[in-house]
């Protein structure tokens, strides 16, 4: 193998929250991609992965560490570099045939030369009759058809992709896939390389040469994996779901649920609460406990029927993990004996084993409860719990757990909760 | 190659056609027009017929090519400012700081009350020239329609979309580039409509800002606004009705043929991802597309704006990615200058202020605001109690808010001034209590706000919605309470925020009105600002102006922005 088209150096991300807390976004990571592969970044939300393709872009300069690309440290948006973008970012005012002359346009490149590099890469996406079409008149993957050809238009030696197919319908999605990969291993793409972001573990393996897959807080590279299936590839090939098993395996483990994982008990509040709905856990835990699973299931088999990427799952799985409805175990999940009750009992019953679990497990709702029961109002206002929240973690996560608390606090009747006054109370509770 | 998405005639595309025979026309037509009128603008201001106003009808013509010509010679300014400031205001972190609050007040402050000591100092800039006072009138309507333009502007470019943002910093487009095709396209719509509005506006002023007297003379450039205040000296019903008729045709003129046009074009920009129900093209757009020449002059001006646009130009180096830092011995500094420069116009207010006023006279100006204010109030419920049903009927009812949106943008451009002569008559001839029945003045022109907000409010209501209420038979009352309130409750507040803002400026020629010899003043904060004008005293005419201005925002603050934000909050669908 030659040179490395881009090297990640020790790259660390941090954001500054006020003087004292910093917010660890990426820690350490290091990355190393040659011609003539697709990689991915595998990982859930709020791992960073995201945040380093936008520093291997030159988007973002990162806190510390350096990316050389082609041997020259990248300061800014570099010319071989092209991207996709999850939301398709096309310009709704521009036709489909200006969108993808716009990288051109930006370099200076002449109109005639324009005009037929955009035909070329509109023909070679399969967009050829959309050319003078609005963005707003094309469906979704039609759409990011036209993202992908205006990065490819440019002639990128490396393109990076961010969730591309993630905003899709899963039919869709499963086509564009199939033709990138056509594309790539028919030698038809414009690229050398590809790097893309995915929370989809199917996705990985069935595209690309080499997965990282990142662990949280901070985020970091957890683990690598070679993929050795040659294109095409065949999602019900027993080593294709051998492999899928063992990264969910993988992201089970590197993601234990809470603090317990922890040698030093920390601050019983320092746990943020990922946002996962009532009707979710219900719905989960009734479809453990029917008939295919009877209360223990493989998680990529759980996950493929529903349509649940990593990203729906894990934190669902997590959730039912902390409240000790569920356990997760490399890969499996399964119903603990609390799990099982729930599932039987009626709507009454559901809620107090909800309550008994949330004052039991969640000490930010154990603690909203004391609070209101001492005070002689029996009223308290949510910015004191957001505070001290946040000394803990990010005013993101301490938003997002708060949210949490409030509509699990609300189902169990644990306390009520006014919007308007930002105020906890035990008013219309019996 | 896309050869089937051109007319079969392409070939003989530019040969001109019949229409574009009647568009050259009309082109020339407007070009000697305005040709003939510009002359006008250079001679001195004693020669003869310069600062006359004839009431004979058939002036009127040259009198409304004038006026038009003043408004959109202050659009093209307001036009720039927006492009300026706006864009100064959202891309500077520290000029943002000064400019946003800056904004913010003289949007409050009724300029009108200013208008005598523009003049002057207009007319010292061209002495003995016309000129000068065109300038003056240009700048009292640019005053009234910069603000929300440069507003909407301003508000568009930090709500730029930030995956698009990326998209063009990563395909490296340069500052310029990224101004011309991202940001401007995207404040395209927005400020289509607030154009609109402007000019709406601004005929309040060109009826106010066209006869002018300082001290002891008064000059009337020849306009629409001075043929009207010349009739209303020579107490003409007549030469009114002449002048209502000549500012129909003008706005009809140029909502078919600017707006309309305008308006569909923008649609092209509007930020959604969904194709929506078009409306079909109005008239002049067919017409503009129908005539080869026309759409030849479009198509090339387009591509020259457009490759305009897609120049390299950029400012300050090539686009480096975020970096959240900033030098703060630079900061410092500028806090320190903006500190300075407040505390030297503070000084110089309070030095001036201490040399001509006392305290009492500011007793008396807030006394008079508060009499004033409740005027403000009583109207916009009153206003709000006759127009909000009306609107929700209409809203409700597609066939007619289609029918009735027009005709409320037009009614709102209507300047209320025509209907002085009416209100003075009638309340000398009854006898009736000025301070009571010239309040209705103020409302006349701006409740058109309230009455096309919640039009379109109405007409945005869900319709599932209200299908639910009538399943559930909510009927009367509580529908009103529950069901339609809260619905349109966001777009009446926008509708009422500048309905009230336009009473308080209306505040300063509506409570003095004067028909011939007859003048009618009610005891208010604008009778007292317009009469100080008319002494030339120039220290109340400020202490008025400030007063009022701490009103509008005091209203502001304390009612309309809480009130706004609520309705975002929680009655907001989606």
């Amino acid at each position: 193998m030659d040179a490395p088209l881009l090297e990640v150096l020790a790259c660390r991300q941090a954001y500054h929250k006020e003087a004292s807390a910093e917010l660890v976004v990426l820690e350490d990571v290091n990355l190393i991609l040659r011609e003539g592969e697709i990689v991915a970044l595998l990982g859930r939300s709020g791992s960073g992965k995201s945040t380093l393709l936008r520093i291997v872009s030159g988007l973002l300069r990162p806190t510390a560490g350096q990316v050389m690309w082609r041997g020259t440290p990248v300061s800014g948006p570099t010319d071989g570099i092209a991207m996709v973008f999850q939301s398709f970012a096309l310009f709704p005012w521009l036709t489909v045939q200006e969108n993808v002359e716009l990288g051109l346009e930006a370099r200076g490149v002449s109109r005639v030369e324009r005009e037929k590099r955009a035909d070329d890469a509109l023909d070679l996406i399969g967009l050829g009759g959309f050319a003078s079409a609005y963005p707003k008149e094309l469906s979704g993957g039609m759409r990011q058809r036209v993202g992908l050809a205006r990065a490819l238009v440019v002639y990128p030696d490396l393109l990076l992709m961010d969730e591309p197919f993630s905003a899709l319908d899963v039919l869709t999605a499963e086509t564009l896939r199939t033709d990138l990969i056509d594309l790539w291993a028919d030698g038809k793409l414009p690229v050398k390389s590809v790097l893309m972001v995915t929370h989809n573990i199917e996705e990985a393996v069935l595209m690309c040469d080499r997965i990282l897959v990142f662990a949280s807080n901070p985020g970091r590279v957890a683990s690598e994996l070679r993929v050795p299936f040659p294109h095409p590839r065949n999602r019900l090939d027993p080593a294709f779901r051998q492999m899928v098993d063992d990264i969910y395996a993988l992201m089970t483990r590197r993601a234990p649920a809470g603090p317990k994982a922890a040698a030093t008990p920390p601050h019983p509040l320092a746990m943020p609460l990922q946002r996962v709905g009532i009707n979710l856990m219900a719905g989960l835990m009734e479809a453990l406990a029917a008939p295919p699973y009877d209360g223990r299931a493989d998680l990529p088999a759980l996950a493929a029927p529903l349509h649940y990427e990593v990203d729906d799952l894990l934190p669902l799985g997590e959730t039912l993990q902390l409240l000790r409805f569920a356990v997760l175990e490399e890969g499996d999940i399964y119903l603990t004996e609390k799990g099982r009750a729930f599932v039987q009992a009626d709507v009454d019953g559901r809620r107090t084993l909800f309550a008994e679990a949330l004052r039991a497990h969640v000490p930010l709702a154990n603690m909203i409860r004391q609070v209101l029961e001492e005070r002689w109002n029996h009223r308290a206002s949510a910015v004191r719990f957001r505070d001290e929240l946040e000394d803990h973690m990010s005013p993101d996560y301490a938003a997002d757990t708060l949210r949490t608390v409030i509509g699990w606090g609300r189902y169990a009747e644990l306390f009520s909760y006014d919007e308007e006054a930002e105020q906890f109370s035990l008013d219309d509770l019996e | 190659m896309n050869t089937t998405t051109q007319p079969p005639f392409a070939a003989d595309k530019r040969l001109p056609n019949l229409w574009d025979l009647i568009a050259i026309l009309c082109v020339f037509a407007t070009l000697i027009s305005v040709a003939h009128v510009a002359r006008g603008t250079w001679v001195r201001i004693d020669a003869p017929g310069a600062t006359e106003i004839s009431l004979d009808p058939w002036r009127l013509p040259e009198y409304a090519v004038r006026t038009t010509l003043r408004m959109f010679a202050a659009l093209a300014a307001s036009l720039v400012f927006t492009f300026t400031y706006g864009t100064a205001a959202a891309k500077s972190q520290r000029a943002g700081v000064i400019l946003i609050p800056l904004l913010d007040i003289l949007q409050s402050v009724p300029i009108l009350g200013f208008l005598t000591f523009t003049v002057v100092f207009f007319m010292n800039l061209f002495p003995g020239q016309v000129l000068g006072l065109e300038l003056a009138a240009i700048f009292a309507i640019f005053t009234s329609q910069a603000w929300n333009m440069a507003f909407s502007m301003y508000q568009s470019l930090r709500t730029v979309p930030a995956d698009l943002l990326e998209a063009s910093i990563s395909f490296r487009l340069s500052a310029w580039q990224k101004f011309w095709r991202l940001e401007v396209p995207f404040a395209i719509p927005g400020l289509v409509w607030n154009t609109m509005m402007s000019m709406s506006g601004g005929w309040f002023f060109v009826v106010a800002s066209e006869a002018i007297s300082v001290g002891d003379n008064t000059w009337k450039l020849p306009g629409i606004g001075s043929y009207i205040a010349q009739a209303q000296t020579e107490r003409n019903i007549g030469a009114i009705m002449w002048a209502i008729i000549a500012m129909l045709v003008v706005i009809l003129a140029y909502d078919q043929l600017l707006f309309r046009p305008l308006v569909a074009w923008s649609s092209k920009f509007r930020f959604e991802t969904t194709a929506g129900a078009t409306a079909s093209d109005p008239w002049m757009l067919r017409l503009i597309r129908r005539t080869r020449l026309l759409s030849f002059l479009g198509d090339s001006v387009g591509q020259a704006a457009s490759s305009l646009g897609g120049l390299r130009l950029s400012f300050g180096g090539k686009p480096r990615p975020r970096r959240d830092t900033q030098s703060r011995a630079m900061g410092v500094v500028w806090v320190l200058l903006v500190c300075s420069l407040v505390g030297w116009a503070s000084w110089r207010a309070f030095t001036f202020a201490a040399a001509e006023l006392t305290w009492s006279d500011l007793g008396e100006a807030v006394l008079l605001g508060l009499v004033t204010l409740l005027r403000v109030i009583v109207l916009m419920v009153l206003a709000s109690l006759v127009w909000v049903p009306i609107g929700v009927w209409l809203g409700l009812r597609p066939a007619w808010a289609r029918r009735a949106q027009p005709l409320a943008q037009f009614l709102a451009a209507f300047p209320a001034n025509l209907f002085f002569p009416v209100f003075v008559i009638v309340i000398v001839h009854f006898h009736l209590n000025r301070d009571i029945w010239l309040t209705p003045l103020m409302v006349l022109g701006t409740q058109w706000y309230i009455l096309f907000n919640v039009v379109a409010g109405a007409a945005a209501f869900p319709g599932d919605l209200r299908e639910a209420a009538s399943n559930f038979r909510v009927n009367g009352f509580l529908w009103w309470r529950k069901v339609i309130i809260p619905g349109i409750f966001s777009y009446y507040i926008t509708g009422a925020i500048t309905a009230s803002g336009g009473c308080w400026n209306a505040a300063i020629v509506a409570e003095v009105v004067s028909w011939g010899d007859t003048k009618l003043i009610a005891h208010g904060l604008g009778a007292y600002i317009a009469e100080a004008t008319e002494r030339g005293d120039m220290a109340r005419v400020v202490l008025g102006v400030a007063v009022m201005s701490g009103f509008v925002l005091t209203f502001n603050r304390l009612l309309w922005h809480p009130l706004y934000a609520y309705a975002r909050r929680r009655l907001t669908l989606g």
